[in-house]
């Protein structure tokens, strides 16, 4: 040991809590898992409304949303595939993103827009389902 | 021979304009490209829900703008979109176990994800225009 460093601590340890935020593994675990939901949720979802629905009519959706079956599916669908889009974007905004302040920003957007947007949906289906 | 290049005219690796395309590489660019698309289209999903819950008078012009023909071909990339990301998501799932990571498996796969998204609206018009009810 001649460099000013004397101390005892090893590279491995020097570096530690210095480089990866340390939580990657959940992220990448909760965009799997809700992948796999989203696998039997959208395309659920995609076929049965455009062959319940298929068209403009608005009794026709609200016949489709009050079916409690739809309903729980549609929510469970809002939630999962929000979730799923936040996490998604978030890659995307740090693969992109460099300067700090727009970055936290963009995840701020996005986190707080989905919340809002997804706390929205539900509310609607639970609006149509048991009225005004 | 003018001698070594400069440092600056050093050829420039995996470079987009020199680069051969592969279908491994569109499905990789695809698979972000339509997750961004279906970000959006979750935003309209989400405005519809709100709208039916408002009433007729939020929920038909919602579907008046859905219905048009601009509308009509966003729903039929969005359909396009989701069939994507969802071959391409289970072949990422795939490739999480280990399994299908040589180039040729990877190669094949790639392709039938592309030509699932190819597929899927174009079955999802015939049968809604066919089908019957």
């Amino acid at each position: 040991m001649s460099g000013p460093d004397r101390s005892m601590r090893t590279a491995l340890g020097r570096v530690r809590h210095h480089g990866a935020a340390g939580e990657g593994t959940g992220h990448f675990i909760a965009s799997r898992w809700s992948a796999i939901a989203l696998v039997i949720l959208a395309p659920w979802f995609v076929v049965n409304a455009a062959l319940t629905i298929g068209g403009p009519s608005y009794a026709a959706a609200i016949d489709f949303l009050t079916d409690p079956v739809n309903a729980v599916g549609v929510i469970l669908l809002v939630v999962v595939s929000f979730y799923h889009m936040a996490l998604g974007m978030q890659e995307v905004i740090v693969d992109y993103i460099l300067k700090p302040f727009t970055k936290i920003a963009l995840m701020l957007l996005n986190g707080f827009g989905l919340t809002i947007l997804a706390a929205g949906a539900v509310f609607a289906v639970l609006l149509v389902n048991f009225g005004a | 021979m003018a001698g070594a290049p400069s440092p600056q005219n050093r050829p420039i690796a995996p470079h987009v304009s020199i680069w051969r395309w592969h279908a491994t590489m569109a499905s990789s660019i695809l698979h972000r490209l339509t997750g961004v698309g279906l970000y959006g289209a979750a935003i309209v999903f989400a405005l519809w829900l709100m709208a039916a819950a408002a009433g007729p008078e939020f929920y038909d012009p919602l579907m008046a703008l859905l219905m048009s023909p601009l509308g009509q071909i966003a729903m039929y990339l969005v359909v396009a979109a989701i069939a994507y990301h969802l071959a391409n998501g289970i072949r990422h799932l795939v490739f999480d176990t280990g399994a299908g990571l040589n180039p040729s498996d990877a190669d094949l796969t790639a392709w039938f994800a592309i030509l699932f998204a190819i597929a899927t609206p174009i079955g999802l018009w015939a049968l809604l225009t066919f089908g019957g009810a």
